[in-house]
Parts: structure tokens; C-alpha cells; sequence
């Protein structure tokens, strides 16, 4: 036992090195690398529900995309009238001072974490009553209506954008804005790691998996699952709305269907990761969501203009020919690997069924 | 309650008459929708954007200088064989299997689709002129375009059509009974994996009927297939698989609610009424049925 742990130490220690030394290994990448580390808490999250409570949900972009706009609100409004300050679109009459930026990130990522958490408790009763694929797409309305009603709110910004204030000018480090959004990511993925993997070493996890595999025998067996599954829902909104957060200074600029509640991108990137790495593991996600970045980043300018083709197809192919992703084809072939016992017997009297 | 529609009741005749023009539209897709999710289970997200290709054929024959008119005879002609291509190629693999990969699946050929007819059709936003002219009601204070006449004639038209070919033709038959016990209707002979690809590409031609008269009366762009998917969601989960009179009313239902939340939240808030309604919708049938303790199924 002492020796698996050693093992973990060594690997997490190494994977925790390796991410802070990343930006200065590869200071061309930062941004991509601030993405990739969203992009891992995103497809976690949804791997809550997707994979652990058998719960497909489109929605979580729903809580992405309010972290977004809540983040960038907060941090305008704190100082200055937000609504001159959209309506002057990118012209900056208002400009924020270091400390102005900092204490408004803070406060906005703040609110970007409680507000979508609270929404996720508040809606959940309803919305999580519904099952398969009735939720499924009863999220996905969700998630564009979001992005429709967003569109057509003037506070902030409606249809033409929001701008999210620039980082502040007296900082001269030209690197010091990639650093920041990536430490400030990547504290959001250790967060996330951390917290995940003690639901997935708690009685939670369990009760999750329970209600993925008979939800109605789970209930029969005393568990209070609505309770369980807003829970569940909570802590993805928690933790999307600070990705959404980040992504929204990141990026500088929101837009209501296109970068906030991007439902055509962010909302099925986040399934198509878990799914490819395999949902219902830990690591699963983390891997889909790292080969998924890469595979992106690498095809998206060779194939321009084709990428949306690209994308299609990768979904229909992983969908049909892999729902099990790369975790679940490993678990095929080294069952012992994940620590399942296999009786021989058994799998003699099959083979010779066959 | 200062809106205008409250003021001008004149206005409530005009948005009642274009939402039960436009709800026969939907009722039509709709009908598709729950035609294939009652045969084959499965959910079909790109039913918008069958629609919306449909469209782009009688588009481009209006660009090549044929009457649009003509496109709800060859639109359907074409997107039939498109449907038996797609179900050929993916849906087949799809059958059978959880909802959930049918509904992911089927995500990934709209966005397929979005942006092959973005490329080929450019992503302005176009309208095949029918240059039917309109009608004018009440001392000309209510203005209804011919054209949305002719759209719910012809879709009623075809509605009438399909439900006696579902009747009394050989597939027909074949389809119902595949719908009702696709193992028995094995056994006794259905080709079930033919009445399948023909589901689905009668599926298709209806979208293409649909999208042919979506050209003429209402406009086209590359990217606006979902709304018309989840419409047509929500009126099957209104009305049920195969009950076409509670589809028509749904979807006249729909059409009304749309034109109504257009004058009231207005237009920049359509699109998001909608899908807030499907949320409602979910819901509301959510809360009704677990005082039974059951769930939708």
C-alpha cells in the first residue's frame, strides 16, 4: 500500500512541477496552456454528471458562461457605471488602476463561483427531476436560451460584446498577463483535481454511481437522491463559473453566443472531452481533455476554414465507435490495471460460449 | 400593460393568423421528428438543418431562375435520398443504442451540415422571393402574404398525404408495425432495416417540404436548424408520437406563442422565448407526473 502511495506522490509531485515550469518551458503557449488547464476543470466537472451520475447534461456551459459575464460585471461595476462602460463598447473612457483590476478580479471570480452554485441549487430541483434524454436536452435549451436572453440584455453589452477590462497598463512585464491568467488557471485545476478526487475516494462518489446505475433501486434503498444530485450539480457550477471567470479575462471580450454561452463549442467540447478520455474515471477527462487540445490546436490551422467539419466528424466517429474513450478501452484490456479481479473460470466459460 | 398588441387589438388578429400559418409549418417538421423517434428511437438533432438544407434547394433554384414554388416538389425529392445516404452512413449505428449517442451523434452531423452550407451558400441570410404579393384583411389593417397561405396549404396538403400512405401502402404498413414490435415485425417477414432508411428518409423529404416553404415565407441563414429541432421537440413531447391531430394543435399553439412573445418581449428575445418554453415545458410535465412518483419516460 505504501508503495502505490509513493507512486502517486511521485507522479503528482512531477505533474505539479512540470505545470509551474510549463509557461517558462514554453512561453509561446501560454494562453493555449491557460486553456488547456479550463478546459480539464470543464470536462471534470461535467464527468460529475456525465459520468458519475449518468446525467448528460448541455448545461454546464449555462454556468460557464454566467461566471463569464459575472466576473467581468463585478469588476466593472465595483469602480465604474457598467452601463456606460458597455456602451462605449471597446473605447476606454474608464480605465482601472493595478490595485482597481486585482481587488475586481477577485471579488467578480468571488461572485463568479457563488452565484452559478446557488442557480445550479435553485434550479436543480427542477431540472434534475428529469431523466435520459429529456434532461439531456431540457440543458441544452437551457444553455442557449441563456445565451439568447444574454444577447438581448443592453446592460451588459447585448449583442455587440462586452469588453473585459485590460489588464493594467503599469505592470510593463509584457509576460506578466499570460502568468497571471495561468497561475491563476492552473490553481483552478489543482483546486479541482483535489476536490474531485476526494469525491472520488468519498461515500458521494458511490451514491453518484448508484443513481447512474438504477436510480429507482437507489431510492428504494433509502438514498435521498434529488439530494445527492443537486449536490453534484453545485460543485460543477462552483467550479465552471471560475473557469468561465478566468476564460472571460482571458480572452478580453464576450459575446453572448460566442464566447460565453458557446454552446456549438465550449458546451460540446466539455462532453466530447470526457467522453473521449472516458467518462466515470478520474483521469479519464484529464487526458480526453489534453488530447483534445492538442488534436484542436494542431489540426485547427491546417484545416481552416474546414474545422467545424473536422469537429463533426470527430464527434460522430468518438460517439459511435468509441462512447467508451480511452480509459474504458484500457479497462478492457488490463482490467487488473484498474484493480478489477477477474475470475478465470468466468472468462473461460465465455470464451467457450462464444 | 402598455404594450402595443394590448393597445391595438387589431394587432392579436395578425399575430393569430401568422402564428397558425407558421405553427402548421412546425407541425409538419414536428410530425417527421416524431415519426423517426417512434420507428427508430432516436432522437434526431439535425432535423433544423435537414430543414434548413431543404431550403437551400428551392434557393437555388430560385437563383437559377425556376419559381421557388417548385422547390416543395423537388426539396423533398432530393433531401429523401440525402435522408437514405445519412441513415446508411451513421444512424444505422446509432439504433438501438442509448438516446443519449443518437442525440450526440446526430449534434455532430448539424454541425456537419451547418458548415458545409455555410461554405456553399454563403452565411447571409436569404429569402426566395415567390412574389405571391399579400392579402390585406380588416380596411387593410391586417397584412398576410400569400405566400404563408400557401405554406400551410401545401403542408396541410402533404400532412393528408403521408397519414393515408401510412395507411394504406405497403411500407406504410410495414413502418407502423416496426413502430409497434420491431422483433415481430421481423420475424414476419419487414425488412426492418429498409423500413428504417425509409423512415428516415421520408423523415428528411418532410424536412425538405418544409424547408422548401421556410424559403418562400420566412428567411434562410446557415446556423438557425436548432430552433426548428427543439420546436419540433416540443411539440412531440406536447402531443405524443403519432397523434397527428394533437401535433397540428401543438404546433398551431407554438406558432401563436412565437408571435405573440415577438410583439410582447420583442425580437431579439423570439428565439430564447422558445427555448425557455421547452424548459417550462420539461418542467412543468416534471413536477405533474412525480406526484405519481414516475418520470417522463
Amino acid at each position: 500500500m505504501d508503495n502505490v502511495k509513493q507512486k502517486d506522490l511521485i507522479l503528482y509531485s512531477g505533474l505539479i512541477i512540470l505545470g509551474l515550469a510549463a509557461p517558462f518551458l514554453f512561453p509561446g503557449f501560454k494562453v493555449q496552456l491557460t486553456i488547456l488547464c479550463v478546459l480539464i476543470v470543464l470536462a471534470m466537472t461535467w464527468n460529475l454528471q456525465g459520468g458519475e451520475m449518468g446525467y448528460n447534461t448541455f448545461g454546464n456551459i449555462l454556468f460557464y458562461g454566467l461566471g463569464m459575464y459575472l466576473t467581468a460585471s463585478v469588476q466593472v461595476g465595483m469602480f465604474f457605471p457598467l452601463a456606460e462602460w458597455t456602451e462605449s463598447g471597446g473605447e476606454k473612457t474608464f480605465v482601472h488602476t493595478t490595485s482597481q483590476y486585482f481587488q475586481g478580479m477577485g471579488v467578480g471570480l468571488l461572485v463568479a463561483a457563488l452565484v452559478p452554485t446557488i442557480i445550479a441549487g435553485a434550479i436543480g430541483y427542477a431540472i434534475l427531476g428529469l431523466r435520459g434524454h429529456y434532461f439531456a436536452i431540457c440543458t441544452l435549451g437551457l444553455g442557449i436560451a441563456a445565451g439568447e436572453i444574454a444577447g438581448g440584455i443592453e446592460i451588459i453589452g447585448a449583442g455587440q460584446g462586452f469588453t473585459t477590462p485590460p489588464f493594467p497598463k503599469d505592470i510593463v512585464d509584457p509576460g506578466a498577463r499570460g502568468d497571471f491568467f495561468y497561475f491563476l488557471s492552473f490553481v483552478l485545476l489543482i483546486g479541482t483535481f483535489v476536490f474531485i478526487k476526494w469525491i472520488y475516494g468519498s461515500r458521494f462518489k458511490l451514491i453518484l454511481n448508484a443513481i447512474r446505475d438504477n436510480e429507482d433501486k437507489a431510492e428504494a434503498m433509502g438514498i435521498q437522491t434529488m439530494k445527492y444530485k443537486i449536490v453534484g450539480w453545485m460543485v460543477s457550477a462552483f467550479f465552471a463559473g471560475l473557469a468561465g471567470g478566468i476564460m472571460g479575462g482571458l480572452i478580453g471580450y464576450i459575446d453572448s453566443t460566442d464566447v460565453a454561452f458557446d454552446g456549438r463549442e465550449m458546451g460540446v467540447f466539455m462532453v466530447l472531452m470526457a467522453i473521449l478520455g472516458g467518462k466515470g474515471t478520474l483521469w479519464g477527462p484529464v487526458i480526453g481533455a489534453t488530447l483534445f487540445h492538442f488534436l484542436k490546436e494542431g489540426f485547427w490551422t491546417l484545416i481552416l476554414g474546414w474545422q467545424y467539419v473536422a469537429l463533426g466528424v470527430l464527434i460522430v466517429v468518438i460517439v459511435i465507435y468509441f462512447p467508451e474513450g480511452l480509459m474504458g478501452w484500457l479497462r478492457e484490456k488490463y482490467p487488473e490495471r484498474f484493480g478489477e479481479v477477474i475470475d478465470e473460470k468466468d472468462r473461460k466459460a465465455q470464451v467457450e460460449l462464444k | 400593460m402598455d404594450f402595443l398588441i394590448f393597445k391595438a387589438p387589431i394587432l392579436m388578429v395578425q399575430a393569430s393568423l401568422d402564428g397558425i400559418l407558421l405553427g402548421i409549418l412546425f407541425a409538419l417538421i414536428a410530425y417527421g421528428m416524431a415519426l423517426q423517434w417512434g420507428v427508430m428511437n432516436i432522437i434526431n438533432i439535425a432535423q433544423g438543418d435537414l430543414v434548413i438544407l431543404g431550403g437551400y434547394i428551392a434557393y437555388t433554384m430560385y437563383l437559377a431562375g425556376i419559381h421557388p414554388a417548385w422547390g416543395v416538389i423537388v426539396s423533398p425529392i432530393i433531401m429523401f435520398f440525402v435522408g437514405w445516404a445519412l441513415y446508411k452512413l451513421v444512424i444505422n449505428k446509432v439504433v438501438d443504442r442509448d438516446l443519449f449517442i443518437s442525440i450526440l451523434a446526430t449534434f455532430g452531423i448539424a454541425i456537419i451540415f451547418q458548415q458545409l452550407m455555410n461554405f456553399i451558400f454563403g452565411a447571409d441570410v436569404v429569402v426566395a422571393q415567390s412574389e405571391y404579393g399579400t392579402t390585406m384583411l380588416f380596411d387593410n389593417s391586417v397584412t398576410l402574404p400569400n405566400s404563408k397561405i400557401f405554406s400551410a396549404v401545401v403542408s396541410i396538403l402533404y400532412a393528408i398525404a403521408l397519414v393515408i400512405y401510412m395507411k394504406k401502402s405497403r411500407l406504410g404498413r410495414a413502418i407502423r408495425a416496426t413502430a409497434q414490435n420491431a422483433r415481430a415485425a421481423k420475424i414476419l417477414g419487414v425488412d426492418t432495416e429498409k423500413v428504417y432508411a425509409a423512415t428516415f428518409g421520408i423523415n428528411a423529404a418532410l424536412c425538405g417540404i418544409a424547408g422548401a416553404l421556410i424559403a418562400i415565407t420566412l428567411t434562410l441563414h446557415p446556423y438557425v436548424g436548432l430552433p426548428y429541432t427543439v420546436r419540433s421537440f416540443m411539440i412531440v413531447i406536447v402531443a405524443g408520437l403519432g397523434n397527428l391531430p394533437a401535433v397540428a394543435i401543438s404546433g398551431m399553439g407554438l406558432g401563436l406563442f412565437e408571435e405573440f412573445a415577438d410583439y410582447i418581449l420583442g425580437t431579439e428575445f423570439r428565439i430564447g422565448a422558445v427555448f425557455m418554453l421547452l424548459v417550462f415545458i420539461l418542467v412543468y410535465r416534471r413536477f405533474k407526473l412525480s406526484k405519481k412518483r414516475e418520470y417522463l419516460k
